[in-house]
């Protein structure tokens, strides 16, 4: 049965990316562990705001796990200690009376903090912009149902297709690296039809692109899919690397 | 091919192949190890043909670029993940379960790998291909034994059960890098999928067992007294 509890969070506040910041601890009481990690936060910064202080940022939009903003590292794991969810879906009941629970933003040099727990993730998308995207035009649109496309590469491209681009696997990586971010995007378009036809373009484009930013060299921990809310495998880091290694060959 | 140098990709598949040039070259040297306990004059006759002449040398110059490749890439990657990774740290940080503490270790282990490599060259390799480019065959004028008589300077070693000591340290360190390592290559090499992923990682524990005890035998059976 889920209970109230009472509990503080030690939550790093930082006023803007140059500040040094700092942990303030804040005591909750009465949180309903029905409630989620984030309402959670809504009740913290609504406690802030009554008290005059100002609120915490921190970044969430769907709230169901779909969006990828969210991005908390709480108790020293990113998207907090359960298993394949985002911070969003994560539920007080994970925690204890009397628990003080860290919330942290991610750090990695790749993400650098904005204010408080919102990190600036742009990399990403450039990385995207550099070729995470198919543009051959050919002509009337063809209808999915009718190219065939065998099950386990569908399959394997759904998977891959799964991720939204949290950052969990960046923030978590002893490397800093953001290849099984890449590989995903890589393996979800290289594997379709589609995606084929500019394959080796993209995984050249958007590698290129990954190490301009400054993320780190891959060295195979695997720390990215234990902590991937989406469960991305590290196969697709291999997958990428294939890709990447034809098409400079192929040169 | 510049990309060698600049992309991610391409200085993982230099550290790769370097990886596992060292990996097969060590296969090799466990295997001749091993001869020495089944019989002295047959791995004398090893380390004869491996003296100075022009293949041995060739071969000892290629391995020592390797170990140069390897150590020098592993440097410059580990370097860049610091600073990828950035100096501000967090207050609170657990590890999985799953990741393996060799993963997380590998320029430690390399760089322990390093030193015990130098103390190896000073007690083997400076008593022999060097001794014997040096002075030929005229090393007993130069006071020096038989740089040939590699059972020898293996007995004179390992009878001092420090030195067997610290060469079994060496090779733990080299079978966590190994088990770490061999499959790291592979993926780093794109040969890798949900089958095979779990199969390397397998063949990783077995490759890093068999080599370093085949190597690890030699210490301990001087160090159990059976050599002397
Ligand atoms: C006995 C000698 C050695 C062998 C057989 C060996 C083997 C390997 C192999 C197979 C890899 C995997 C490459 C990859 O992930 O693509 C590797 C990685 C690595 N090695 Fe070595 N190595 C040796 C010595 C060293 C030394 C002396 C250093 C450093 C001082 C070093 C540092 C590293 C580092 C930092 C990595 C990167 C980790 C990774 O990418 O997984 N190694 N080594
Ligand atoms: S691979 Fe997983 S952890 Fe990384 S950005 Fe995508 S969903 Fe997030
Ligand atoms: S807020 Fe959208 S995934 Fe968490």
């Amino acid at each position: 049965m889920d209970k109230n509890i009472n509990i503080k969070v030690r939550v790093w506040r930082q006023k803007g990316p140059k500040v040094k910041g700092n942990f303030e601890t804040y005591e909750l009481k009465d949180i309903s562990q029905g409630s989620s990690f984030l309402e959670m936060m809504d009740i913290l910064n609504e406690q802030l705001i009554n008290e005059g202080k100002d609120p915490v940022v921190f970044d969430h939009d769907c709230r169901e796990g779909i969006c990828g903003m969210c991005s908390l590292y709480i108790n020293g794991f990113p998207h907090g200690p359960d298993e394949d969810v985002t911070t969003c879906q994560l539920h007080m009941r994970k925690f204890n009376d009397g628990d003080t629970i860290t919330v942290e933003p991610w750090r990695s040099a790749g993400f650098p903090i904005i204010r408080d727990l919102m990190v600036d993730r742009t990399a990403f998308d450039k990385i995207i912009q550099a070729g995470g995207y198919v543009s051959v035009n050919t002509g009337g649109v063809p209808d999915g149902n009718a190219i065939p496309i065998p099950k386990y590469a569908a399959d394997e491209a759904m998977d891959a297709a799964a991720c939204i681009g949290c950052g969990a696997c960046v923030a978590t990586c002893k490397n800093g690296s953001a290849m099984l971010f890449v590989s995903a995007k890589v393996s979800q378009l290289a594997l379709l039809p589609q995606g084929k036809a500019e394959r080796a373009k993209r995984a050249k484009a958007m590698v290129a692109k990954m190490d301009e930013l400054g993320f780190g060299n891959c060295t195979n921990t695997g720390a990215c899919e234990q902590e991937c809310p989406k469960n991305i495998s590290i196969s697709h880091i291999a997958r990428l690397n294939r890709e990447f290694l034809k098409a400079k060959f192929k040169d | 091919m510049s990309w060698l140098i600049n992309s991610s990709i391409g200085r993982k598949l230099i550290m790769s192949i370097s990886g596992l040039f060292l990996v097969l070259f060590l296969m090799f040297h466990s295997l001749m190890n091993f001869v020495v306990i089944i019989s002295a004059d047959a791995y004398n006759a090893i380390a004869a043909a491996l003296g100075a002449n022009w293949y041995a040398l060739i071969g000892t110059g290629i391995l020592a670029l390797g170990f140069i490749i390897h150590i020098i890439y592993a440097s410059v990657l580990t370097l860049q993940n610091q600073k990828a990774r950035g100096s501000n740290k967090y207050a609170v940080a657990k590890s999985q379960k799953t990741v393996t503490w060799a993963s997380k270790n590998m320029f430690i282990l390399g760089t322990i790998i390093f030193g015990f490599l130098v103390l190896h060259l000073i007690n083997f390799w400076s008593k022999m291909q060097l001794v014997e480019l040096m002075h030929g065959h005229n090393y007993a004028a130069a006071g020096f034994h038989d740089p040939t008589d590699g059972a020898y300077f293996i007995r004179e070693l390992f009878t001092q059960p420090l030195y067997s000591i610290i060469y079994i340290v060496w090779l733990v360190a080299i079978w966590f890098h190994l088990t770490h390592g061999f499959w790291s290559a592979m993926q780093t090499l794109g040969w890798n999928n949900r089958i095979w992923l779990p199969r390397l990682k397998t063949l990783s524990y077995v490759v890093a067992t068999i080599i370093c005890l085949l190597f690890i035998s030699v210490p301990v059976y001087y160090l159990l007294g059976f050599g002397a």
